[in-house]
């Protein structure tokens, strides 16, 4: 992905690159999941917070991309970047299911060249960081993320163009429609880590609405050895889904410190890549992936 | 709703009256109460009547909504009655011969439908459940169910809701 906003972009990069400092949680807010009738608009809300689904704390200001029913890509309209939240509307004329997608990819990471410590450059792709180190850098360290938050809405019954995997990083894949939820009805997802089903992953349900309840709504699971987690709503409502190799903290607020080792071995990346030498400069040494959504349960 | 004779409920009829166990259309004399509501904003409610099977795709038979709407706006609120949009109407498009129809005020609203018009089929004996649900803009929804078997010849059932329906009934004969 290209980071068309890099302010924004890396505010995000910066939010993930340090979980254990800050843990809010990235969500887009979809008016509607279900729709009727052949020419709607759906508004959706862009933010980053702790408790879902409130905006109060920063904008995720990225522009989503826009997958239609079709497979060709939608515009999103009417963007604004707001002191809490990012607004945009996407247009609804084909029938069928759309994907609402901020995908956060790239590369991170520092070296030493002639004692002096650098950043690599905001938007470094992978495909870049062999160019981006220069010769002789030494303690390089990077970090490769992929963070995928999505959301879909369908207009009409549902279809299912929009899940076709791309291969890279957490992807989820229906089992159950997720326009298709029902609080009186479990419902299955299955999770693939670069296109294969990924067993273990963890799996964060939390239901919106929390400002209300003394305890939080939310539900941990893990994968099993297909990829597949079922998960059963306490109730209707819009409720936020966070996927990712690596365990929440015990308090449950985002990503946990990560044993490196398991975790990287589970994102199947190699490491480590430090030293500089040249055979590895093209290398992340880490690697960091996740996948959030938004599903909208309805009463039965 | 009159009852207007078509081509195929007129031959229908006609092969009824030569041979009267054999062709002559079953019929669904449908009562819907809509009950008057003591409110400041009312609206007529979005109604679906579809019938049920084990094992065979839901058929919607009726749907009243705002059927005359500019630029089929009507259709934007369609998904509100949500069971019967999940199990029927997020398949079909509006408007829909024969099914789609217009609001309709409070009181006993009858309907005719006859086999092979409109969304009515011709039922083969089983059992089968009558669902009819009720959305009204800035009020409630509900949804009354009457199971009932089809024998061939005659069926009858009757239920009645709390908020946003009545008395629902109907008879099936052929």
């Amino acid at each position: 992905m290209k980071f068309r906003k890099p302010l924004f972009a890396l505010a995000a990069v910066t939010a993930l690159a340090a979980p254990a400092a800050i843990a809010h949680r990235m969500w887009l807010l979809p008016s509607s999941t279900v729709v009727s009738g052949t020419d709607n608009w759906v508004t959706v809300d862009a933010a980053v917070s702790n408790d879902l689904f409130y905006f109060d704390h920063r904008p995720m200001g990225a522009i989503p991309t826009i997958t239609q029913p079709d497979g060709t890509e939608g515009k999103a309209e009417h963007h604004n970047v707001g002191q809490f939240r990012a607004t945009f509307d996407v247009h609804l004329t084909q029938q069928g299911t759309y994907r609402i997608a901020v995908v956060n990819q790239g590369v991170f990471g520092r070296y030493t060249l002639n004692g002096e410590t650098k950043m690599l450059p905001r938007g470094t792709t992978k495909a870049q960081l062999a160019t981006a180190i220069p010769a002789g850098a030494t303690d390089v360290q990077t970090s490769e993320m992929l963070a995928r938050n999505e959301i879909f809405v369908t207009q009409g019954a549902p279809t299912n163009t929009v899940f076709k995997p791309t291969g890279e990083g957490i992807e989820l894949v229906p089992v159950t429609h997720p326009n298709d939820l029902v609080a009186n009805e479990p419902a299955t997802f299955q999770f693939l880590l670069d296109g294969k089903p990924a067993s273990g992953l963890y799996v964060t349900t939390i239901l919106g609405g929390g400002r209300y309840r003394n305890a939080p709504k939310q539900m941990e699971q893990r994968t099993d050895a297909s990829g597949k987690v079922t998960i059963q709503w306490p109730e209707a409502g819009m409720y936020w889904i966070n996927v990712t190799p690596n365990a929440p903290r015990p308090e449950g607020e985002g990503e946990g410190p990560r044993p490196p080792a398991q975790a990287q071995a589970q994102a199947g990346a190699p490491h480590p890549a430090q030293g500089g030498s040249q055979g590895m400069r093209g290398v992340p040494s880490g690697r960091r992936v996740s996948y959030t959504t938004t599903l909208e349960v309805l009463a039965p | 709703m009159q009852f207007r004779l078509t081509g195929l409920t007129t031959a229908a009829l006609g092969a009824g009256a030569l041979l009267p166990n054999a062709a002559a259309a079953q019929t669904m004399d449908l009562s819907i109460e809509l009950p008057r509501m003591r409110v400041a904003e009312y609206h007529k409610p979005y109604v679906a009547v579809w019938l049920e099977k084990e094992g065979q795709p839901a058929r919607t038979l009726s749907v009243w909504y705002d059927v005359d709407k500019r630029g089929g706006e009507g259709t934007k609120w369609l998904h509100d009655v949500r069971q019967w949009w999940r199990a029927s109407g997020r398949t079909m498009s509006f408007p829909a011969d024969g099914i789609s129809g217009a609001t309709r005020a409070p009181g006993v609203q009858k309907q005719r439908l006859v086999a092979g018009k409109g969304g009515m089929p011709a039922l083969t004996p089983g059992q089968y459940t009558l669902v009819v649900e009720a959305a009204r803009e800035v009020g409630g929804r509900e949804v009354v169910r009457l199971p009932f078997a089809w024998n061939g010849s005659s069926a009858t059932a009757t239920a009645k809701g709390a908020s946003e329906l009545g008395a629902v009934s109907f008879t099936l004969k052929r």
